[in-house]
């Protein structure tokens, strides 16, 4: 194709005029420009009028109050988090308890939903009803209800922390959480961790050369006990060279609670049990649809070539599900992070209830926490949707389409 | 719902530009009906009966405000709000006043836009056990778990107190004060703390009372009080001079039932009082019998504090601090005159 296939110079403002003001040409553009106007000057008078009505009002307000001390307790934090730290640390401690209970909400749903959707799928008669039965269970029961019922009625039933049930005198499990012992560095750390990285590393780097063996001479390789091999004989071999990695610190029932080991909190088990199992029951149908949508010729070339049914789903079909699945699938990746904010019914202390509860009434400044709370839920929205929309351009990269 | 209830607030927040102006008194008097915020059910201070009807000490300060301008102590439309949606719904203009067993303090004084027009309960935080914990004093709490209401001046306190003494704790936050003491009872946490009052209110909620005792450590001054929007100075002194009047009548030996006798009297201080001299309860916007009309309707303070959480009361909370001041206690109202 020649270069100067380009359009003219001259044709730019015929299409400018097109692509904005459609067919209507200039007096839709002048339109639409009248409407923007129109949008922004509501804006402004919006913003403008509350600022007036704030200051009016003596209300605070500004982005000042982020900087301030906090003074009140968190329970679960993942990252340090003291009494007398800012409201910006709070916001930060807020935001990883959401991301983390939605990450691991979205793993074990997507597992659940994958292995719920092909039972009811199964020839099985018995798996096939119990996989459709959860799916109408659980899709037919408010999520604030689940969450309560995991928190109340399961979890809330436990014996205190002095009747826990124990393993080991080391495992812990009682209405205060899951308490296990909690690893800690000793001298043979470092070695260990090298060794464990060489062995990560090799794991990955293998199945690239098998391959590339695979199609230069043709001979096929088995990897996966290579990789096994080394993830277990590499760190072993650190182990008997440099000495133990870690100890373990034994949790202990000290006064009201226990003392030592990691805790795994019953408010952060209620909740992701919940997000999980629920969305489970709506990703059920959406990899069930997406399954069904693959023309059954499919699945008898996978059986005429000799596949089993395992590997013709696997290898044949689920791909080109993936193309239907992956749209619904990221809704229901957002709406999981979404509900997540349901956390304040059980005391969980995610990003909306520390951020957009605790930290707006002590502060009072609804508008700029309301602004920053949703700017936050937008762009992990958008951030997921881009993830996978990436993921969705390489399937369809992959498959050529 | 909350959610939606907040951000909406947010937004009522910036086009709720004439409310805010100096006329609450009149939207109210037009409109007909008191609007005011409450609690969402706390025994004693504001909880609906098994009739539905809102009653408690709070809730009096409410129908006070009403009989002083509509000589109907029942125009009012009472608002249930949780501890961290009330001071937006009062912001906002949802609600004319505020009653809900809020602390006095100096930053929601400056910071949110609000006045406080006195103090209605002279209260202090304290901790709920259960009796088979064993424990005497909140000194012993050391790594205990504690539910808390959120968005109270309680979970700064209990931070403060916990780090104060150099023990450990773990902080259970629920958006309403039901949840906390639910999850309290279910075990979850080994200690419920709020206002000491509160503890004894929602000690009633539990299946057996008399298992959980109120430790005797007092940590911190709650003076608890009716407050309403800044920049409307004469609705400021309407709420503020409902709850006086109340103070002052217990004074004067103004009650429910005297009330008819007492404005037929000619001591010059109770003819100010009952407007039978001059005309204070006009320079207030209101009527010349503003005072006897509270006092028909809801009582003097005394008689509000023991039918609601007094020895009239299932809570029977010893007066206290509470007492007027020149019987023992701290409750002092400025004069009417």
């Amino acid at each position: 194709m020649a270069i100067d296939a380009r359009p003219p110079p001259s044709q730019f403002g015929a299409r400018l005029r097109r692509a904005l003001g459609g067919r209507s040409g200039w007096k839709g553009l002048i339109a639409q420009l009248l409407f923007v106007a129109v949008l922004c000057w509501i804006g402004y008078a919006i913003v403008d009028n509350a600022r007036d009505n704030l200051t009016n009002q003596r209300i605070a307000s500004g982005f000042g109050f982020m900087s301030q001390t906090a003074g009140f307790g968190v329970s679960q934090t993942l990252i340090p988090y003291a009494e007398s730290d800012s409201y910006t640390r709070v916001f930060l401690v807020g935001l990883v308890n959401t991301l983390v209970v939605s990450v691991i909400g979205i793993f074990f749903a997507t597992l659940l939903g994958f292995l719920v959707a092909l039972g009811r799928l199964s020839p099985n008669w018995l798996i096939a009803r119990i996989a459709g039965g959860y799916v109408e269970l659980i899709r037919n029961l408010p999520l604030l209800f689940q969450i309560l019922f995991w928190y109340l009625a399961v979890l809330g039933a436990l014996p205190g922390p002095r009747q826990s049930v124990s393993v080991f005198d080391s495992f812990f499990l009682s209405n205060r959480g899951i308490v296990v012992p909690r690893p800690v560095g000793e001298a043979g750390l470092d070695g260990f961790l090298v060794a464990l990285l060489i062995a990560v590393i090799a794991a990955i780097v293998l199945p690239i050369y098998a391959r590339r063996r695979l199609f230069d001479t043709g001979k096929p390789m088995k990897v996966w006990p290579w990789s096994v091999g080394l993830l277990i004989g590499l760190p072993l071999i650190a182990v008997l060279i440099f000495g133990r990695p870690f100890g373990f610190e034994i949790p202990a029932l000290k006064g009201f609670n226990f003392a030592g080991g990691a805790r795994i909190a019953p408010e952060f088990v209620a909740l992701t049990l919940a997000l999980a199992t629920y969305t489970a029951g709506f990703i059920a149908e959406i990899v069930r649809a997406g399954i069904l949508s693959v023309h059954k010729g499919q699945m008898e070339a996978g059986a005429s070539l000799g596949l089993s049914r395992g590997a013709t789903l696997r290898l044949v079909v689920i791909p080109q599900a993936m193309r239907v699945i992956l749209p619904p699938l990221t809704n229901q990746y957002l709406n999981l992070t979404k509900n997540s904010s349901l956390a304040v019914a059980i005391g969980y202390p995610d990003l909306f209830s520390v951020f957009a509860g605790t930290t707006l009434s002590q502060t009072g400044q609804a508008i700029e926490v309301i602004a920053i709370t949703m700017g936050v839920y937008l762009l992990i929205s958008l951030i997921t949707s881009a993830l996978m929309s990436l993921y969705s351009w390489r399937i369809n990269r992959s498959m050529g389409a | 719902m909350k959610r939606v209830s907040l951000v909406a607030a947010a937004v009522v927040a910036c086009f709720a530009a004439q409310s805010a102006g100096a006329q609450t008194l009149k939207t109210v008097k037009d409109r007909g009906i008191l609007s005011c915020g409450v609690s969402q059910g706390l025994p004693g201070f504001s909880a609906p009966d098994d009739k539905g009807n809102w009653t408690g000490l709070d809730v009096d300060v409410c129908r006070g405000i009403a009989a002083a301008i509509f000589d109907d102590p029942s125009k009012v439309k009472f608002v249930p709000l949780s501890a961290k949606d009330r001071f937006t719904a009062l912001q906002s203009g949802e609600i004319d006043v505020l009653s809900r067993n809020t602390t006095w303090t100096l930053s929601r004084d400056t910071s949110l836009g609000v006045n406080f027009a006195g103090v209605s309960y002279y209260d202090g935080q304290g901790f709920l056990v259960k009796k088979a914990l064993k424990v005497n004093s909140a000194l012993e709490l050391n790594s205990a778990s504690v539910c808390v209401q959120t968005g109270t001046t309680n979970e700064q306190n209990v931070a403060d107190y916990f780090k104060g003494n150099n023990m450990k704790y773990e902080v259970i936050a629920f958006a309403n004060a039901d949840e906390a003491i639910k999850a309290y009872e279910s075990g979850r946490c080994d200690v419920f703390t709020s206002d000491v009052s509160q503890l004894y209110a929602q000690r009633l909620k539990l299946a057996t009372p008399a298992d959980h005792v109120v430790l005797p450590e007092v940590i911190s001054k709650e003076p608890l009080g009716p407050l309403v929007r800044h920049g409307d100075d004469q609705w400021f002194d309407v709420v503020k001079w409902t709850l006086f009047a109340m103070i002052n009548a217990e004074e004067l030996g103004v009650t429910q039932s005297n009330v008819a006798e007492m404005a037929k009297s000619d001591k010059p201080e109770l003819r100010r009082v009952f407007g039978t001299d001059g005309n204070l309860g006009e320079q207030l916007g209101l009527t010349k019998d503003w005072v006897a009309r509270i006092i028909k309707a809801t009582g003097n303070y005394g008689e509000s504090f023991e039918r609601n959480v007094g020895a009239g009361s299932k809570l029977e909370i010893a007066r206290g601090l509470n007492k007027p001041w020149n019987k023992g206690g701290i409750m002092y109202a400025p004069p009417i005159r």
